[in-house]
């Protein structure tokens, strides 16, 4: 078992004819996961290494029965991406694109809330169940099939604690990157949730850092929903303060945002948080054999 | 990116919203001259991205000309919360009654748009907002909705009677400038009432989406009447994403998070970053150079930690960057190379390969960090 990605994920990739489309869809299917289908307005007959591409998504989940989409489409088009793939009844939408306006999100988030279609992203490397499938551009190498659920703000993050966790023996059963954009899909309290009932995860691993008060809310659902351990890094202890141009932000979070603040939450709430990457494995070996 | 108050009050003007009449002053003469021109008294707010002015001594009441050339020669000469003041902006005084608050902003945890107001401005409004929660309207503002009278019914209802009609013209106009121009935040502190029941804008806060500004040209110009460090701008121009920082050990890194821990880590290790620089996504050789030259141009570097995780990016293009880089930039402090991931073997073997005498490999991201803080203490000392 994983979360959001496994062995039932049957894959589309809307821009799959573009070139970094192109070369994750492969990846991806080099890696085990069931590519099916690929969209690009226009180009509907087309194949890409044997892939059927569609001209609309609808077509594609027609032809293919397809549940879940990857999205490389330009940001200034990829909102319409997402609202395509939640209208054709993609369950699973990934959207790797970075830089889409945020009214544009707010728009998607408001039409996402009356359907069934979950988002990931965007501005996220995706989803990797180790093992069984890839969706996004994690690199598969450095992941390990196991029973840590892990959950990161940031990319590149995912890719440094996951590769402590694989040094140090530690398998992962799902790793997801939620992205860092302000209005996105999933995010801790839903990864969290996923974990806490998915019965071949052990421990949750969440990496968060410094703006917004996502860590501070995933603290209280810790609190109260939470009976998995977790384990948690925040990165920002060190950073610039940013400059604050009005009081309206820190009036609706009531947080400061700073990593000190949310590492504070955390701890409250009885999260182990580690200093460094290598204290978060470090830490989890030790919870897991104790 | 965030507005000076009165590129926001140009905004409010060309919306229609009543903002009181004011002069742009790049100088003390200028300052002076603009308050005779507004019936000789005004008021003198220091230019800057940044909050806070009124309590940080960036607000004048000024009684005269020669008052506001005072005023204006003191904000210019100095750095205001460390930015750099190149204009204050000049303003009539006017005859006011009451001091409001209102904000509005995307709010990240609903993605919906959120609208504060207040019938007691001029105070501490995040103060007001804890202690007494109820002082404050909250108004969610679904997207797929739009603003809908009940909405404007809503805040407008927390003021007296006779100020609600023009506040509700006010936050209408609001609503069609964040939409029209992807604003994430606009914030009046005060919006007031002045002695003639009319309603107006005494300040302007205005922030843009970064990511929409390819559909606001004109609004994306504003950026260059930004002052801009050399330093940074070079930067900027590269695409990578730097900030000077106060420590030794100037730093490299993929991605955000990774920038950011590595800041963390080498604190750990008992040194201080010179700098947060973030070199994206496939970290080319002429970014690595142009990496090494900005961070290298900074006299307080003694050592270079580049730590790279290759995701999309390759360990092998980055250890070529960086022979690249060398071999037109002089380097004269060590650089602790630690790469990791995609085509971390490549790499590595490249760096060992070539043997530059400035090049110090490391394996692990905290052995990088303590050699990197070793190497810092060792050149200071």
């Amino acid at each position: 078992m994983s979360v959001l990605v496994g062995q039932q994920t049957k894959l589309l990739v809307q821009g799959i004819t573009g070139s970094e489309g192109t070369f994750h869809t492969l990846r991806n299917r080099a890696y085990g996961t069931d590519v099916v289908a690929g969209v690009t307005p226009g180009k509907a007959g087309q194949d890409v290494e044997g892939i059927p591409v569609f001209d609309t998504v609808a077509d594609a989940v027609r032809a293919t029965a397809a549940n879940t989409s990857m999205i490389f489409v330009p940001p200034r088009f990829a909102s319409e991406a997402i609202l395509e793939a939640a209208d054709a009844g993609v369950s699973l939408v990934v959207c790797i694109t970075e830089g889409i306006p945020v009214k544009d999100m707010a728009a998607v988030h408001a039409f996402l809330a009356g359907t069934s279609t979950t988002l990931v992203g965007p501005n996220c490397p995706g989803v990797i169940s180790p093992g069984v499938a890839n969706v996004g551009i994690i690199p598969g190498e450095v992941c390990a099939p196991g029973r840590v659920g892990f959950v990161s703000r940031s990319g590149t993050l995912v890719y440094q604690i996951v590769h402590e966790l694989t040094t140090a023996g530690i398998g992962q059963s799902t790793c997801i990157g939620m992205g860092g954009d302000p209005v996105h899909g999933v995010g801790f309290i839903e990864s969290l949730r996923l974990f806490e009932a998915d019965a071949d995860t052990d421990l949750i691993i969440m990496t968060g850092e410094i703006g917004g008060d996502d860590e501070e809310r995933a603290a209280a659902y810790i609190a109260e929903r939470v009976s998995k351990p977790v384990v948690a890094y925040i990165a920002g202890f060190e950073a610039p303060p940013g400059k604050r141009m009005g009081h309206a932000g820190a009036i609706v979070t009531g947080s400061s945002g700073t990593a000190a603040a949310k590492a504070e939450a955390l701890e409250a709430a009885g999260v182990t948080v580690g200093r460094t990457p290598s204290q978060v494995a470090t830490i989890v070996a030790e919870r897991l054999s104790g | 990116m965030d507005l000076y108050e009165h590129m926001g009050k140009d905004l409010f003007r060309a919306h229609a919203i009543p903002t009181p009449r004011g002069v742009v002053a790049d100088s003390a003469d200028a300052a002076a001259t603009a308050t005779e021109q507004l019936g000789g008294s005004a008021v003198v707010k220091v230019q800057v991205q940044v909050g806070g002015r009124g309590k940080g001594g960036g607000v004048a009441l000024c009684r005269s000309p020669a008052e506001a050339a005072e005023a204006a020669a003191r904000m210019l000469a100095t750095d205001f919360k460390g930015h750099r003041v190149t204009r204050v902006l000049v303003e009539e005084l006017l005859p006011i009654a009451r001091e409001f608050y209102t904000s509005v902003l995307l709010d990240r945890t609903s993605g919906e748009y959120l609208w504060m107001l207040t019938a007691e401005g001029g105070m501490d409004i995040e103060t007001l907002a804890r202690d007494r929660p109820d002082a404050l309207r909250r108004v969610r503002v679904n997207p797929a909705l739009d603003l809908r009278a009940w909405h404007i019914r809503g805040l407008v209802s927390a003021l007296p009677l006779e100020a609600r009609e023009g506040a509700a013209d006010v936050l209408r106009k609001m609503w069609t400038l964040l939409t029209e121009l992807d604003a994430t935040l606009l914030e009046i502190n005060p919006l007031v009432q002045l002695e003639d029941g009319s309603v107006v804008a005494l300040d302007a806060k205005v922030t843009i989406d970064d990511n929409a500004l390819f559909r606001h040209p004109d609004i994306e110009a504003l950026q260059d009447q930004f002052p801009v460090d050399p330093v940074e701008k070079r930067a900027k121009d590269a695409d990578l994403q730097y900030v000077k920082l106060d420590g030794d050990v100037g730093i490299i890194g993929n991605g955000a998070g990774l920038v950011m821990s590595t800041l963390d880590v080498v604190a750990q290790a008992g040194a201080k970053a010179a700098n947060f620089l973030d070199i994206g996504g496939g970290a080319s050789a002429e970014k690595m150079a142009t990496s090494l030259e900005v961070i290298l141009s900074d006299p307080a570097v003694r050592c270079v930690f580049i730590n790279i995780f290759g995701g999309i990016t390759r360990c092998d293009v980055v250890a070529n960057g960086i022979l690249e880089a060398l071999r037109h930039i002089d380097a004269t402090v060590p650089l602790v190379v630690r790469l990791d991931g995609t085509n971390a073997a490549e790499g590595r073997q490249i760096l060992a390969d070539a043997a530059h005498p400035r090049i110090v490999p490391v394996a692990t991201m905290d052995a990088a960090a303590a050699e990197a803080a070793r190497l810092a203490k060792e050149a200071a000392a």
